[in-house]
């Protein structure tokens, strides 16, 4: 789908919700200030993507977003709350950089993609039936059911990516947040990647914060310029009222739609 | 082999059991977040608690594992202070562990403590109350693995993941390191501080080899971790050798049976 073809009527009643808020955050390791009085917001649907030379402080972002470090100054909140007493975990998916995770860790694809569900509200009980078949659901949804078996460890660079994605869509999230999501992947597969990334965007209710190396596709998705910058930080975005519709989709439901409406874009197959 | 119905014989296979389920279950976690060496430290600070028990005539396993919890948390701050060099921690505890031990053994020379029963084990000389302790411990892993199985992989798999989804993982950190203690302090009357490190870790590192799911990890862990210590022990027992080396000489052979079947396939 080209950009423009879906400029129809904007209508963007369900979208104005803040879904991140980063208010006046700075942040510097051992003297050397990475993020500096930042100040910007994610609204439904949004699609962010950051760029930023090594050290610009990408990650660093993202770590304090999901709450992994503390800001030194100001304050992020998540869906209107402190990230310190955000309790909602379950509606953030969040996609590590791959390198995060040993190859040899002996676990089956099943298994890693269930764990997308293990959060505190699931402390003390099991996991049901229903819960276990959304992981199913996911695995079908990114193509990678026939590999449930298989040890994480002995699968291509794609095919991992794509667990983790699965994994991280189990909880059908409202905010997915990928570091680098395609760094060791060739490019066809990069292709394919990108193609569903952006597919979930304009057909499901998820709101987008990327990392990436790679300028082309996020210049030819997100635009040409930044619309925000700070230090080496670049902030390009798509904003929710350039898509067709704001509807609230149920993933849950649409997991299960989204395998065959991307396997009818033919360059989706890996 | 009459040695096999004596009581003392029986003991040993009990205890030897019980450990062997949870050594090698701790173990595994220890590994898989590459902490491999932590097992060995724990151990070795637990002697000097040990060595402080038989000098102030308190029960020295109970010391022991008092001081192997100190040493656990003092391993995770640490950990944290030299992040990238998370292994420096665990060789300065190490060390620290050994000198105090080698120190107040001296000290309680007068005592005639046996050394060597703490550094090799001495699974023979297993009391009633040994056999208590380690059953405590049995149940007290077996229970908190049970509930928080799911959590547990999670953190094991990927911290930052675990974090992101909310679990405290603090609470889980501390856990595990309570758990280990816990382990490793009631496994020295058995193996020897010496050689814990062994059944914590190279059960784990067989089922690397062999495994292919988590679930079927943790059921190699303890199959494997159990043979050496059946066939360890009764061996040792008909040809008179030392139990603890010889339970661990078992687990390296099959280790290295393991590796040599897996080459094998694969050629």
């Amino acid at each position: 789908m080209k950009k423009g073809e879906n400029a129809v009527t904007i209508q963007t009643a369900a979208c104005h919700r803040d879904i991140v808020t980063v208010e006046n955050v700075s942040f510097s390791y051992e003297q050397q200030q990475v993020i500096n009085g930042l100040n910007f917001s994610i609204k439904e649907r949004d699609f962010v993507g950051l760029i930023g030379s090594n050290g610009a402080g990408k990650t660093t972002l993202l770590r304090m977003i999901v709450g992994l470090l503390k800001p030194e100054q100001g304050k992020i909140s998540l869906f209107g709350e402190p990230v310190s007493r955000f309790k909602n975990w379950e509606r953030i998916g969040y996609v590590p950089q791959k390198n995060s995770f040993n190859p040899l860790f002996p676990a089956t694809v099943r298994e890693v993609v269930l764990s997308g569900l293990y959060g505190r509200s699931k402390l003390f009980s099991r996991i049901t039936k229903a819960e276990a078949a959304k992981a199913e659901d996911a695995m079908h949804a990114m193509s990678i059911e026939d590999l449930a078996g298989k040890r994480i460890g002995q699968l291509s660079g794609g095919q991992q990516q794509r667990v983790f994605l699965a994994k991280a869509l189990i909880n059908n999230p409202a905010l997915l947040i990928l570091d680098e999501p395609t760094v060791g992947i060739d490019a066809e597969t990069q292709e394919g990647f990108f193609h569903m990334i952006r597919h979930m965007h304009q057909h499901h209710n998820i709101t987008f914060l990327m990392v990436s190396h790679d300028m082309d596709w996020i210049r030819s998705y997100l635009g040409q310029e930044p619309v925000q910058m700070n230090g080496k930080l670049k902030f390009y975005v798509k904003h929710s009222h350039e898509l067709e519709d704001c509807v609230e989709n149920d993933l849950t439901h649409s997991l299960k739609d989204l395998r065959k409406s991307m396997d009818r874009r033919a360059s989706f197959v890996v | 082999m009459e040695i096999i119905t004596t009581e003392f014989f029986q003991r040993a296979l009990i205890g030897g059991l019980l450990i062997g389920i949870t050594a090698p279950l701790m173990g595994l976690f220890l590994v898989l977040r590459r902490l491999s060496m932590i097992g060995d430290t724990l151990a070795h600070v637990s002697i000097a608690g040990v060595a402080l028990g038989f000098l102030i005539n308190v029960f020295p396993i109970g010391v022991g594992l008092l001081f192997a919890l100190a040493a656990s948390f003092a391993i995770e701050k640490l950990r944290k202070a030299y992040k990238t060099y998370a292994e420096l921690s665990i060789a300065i505890i190490m060390s620290g562990g050994v000198a105090l031990a080698s120190l107040l053994f001296t000290m309680g020379r007068g005592f005639n403590v046996n050394v060597s029963s703490y550094l090799f084990g001495s699974i023979y000389t297993l009391g009633n109350e040994d056999l208590l302790v380690i059953a405590i411990v049995t149940i007290i892993v077996l229970v908190a693995v049970k509930i928080h199985f799911k959590e547990l992989f999670l953190l094991t798999f990927d911290e930052d993941a675990a974090a992101v989804n909310g679990l405290p993982v603090k609470y889980f950190n501390i856990m595990i390191s309570i758990l280990t203690a816990l382990v490793i302090s009631a496994s020295i009357k058995i193996v020897g501080a010496l050689l814990v490190s062994a059944l914590l870790t190279i059960p784990a590192a067989c089922s690397l080899i062999i495994a292919r799911s988590f679930r079927q990890t943790i059921i190699t862990v303890i199959v494997i971790a159990e043979l050496a210590v059946i066939a360890g022990l009764v061996m040792a027992g008909v040809w008179n050798l030392a139990p603890g080396g010889t339970i661990v000489m078992l687990l390296i052979c099959m280790l290295i049976l393991l590796l040599l079947v897996k080459r094998g396939f694969k050629i």
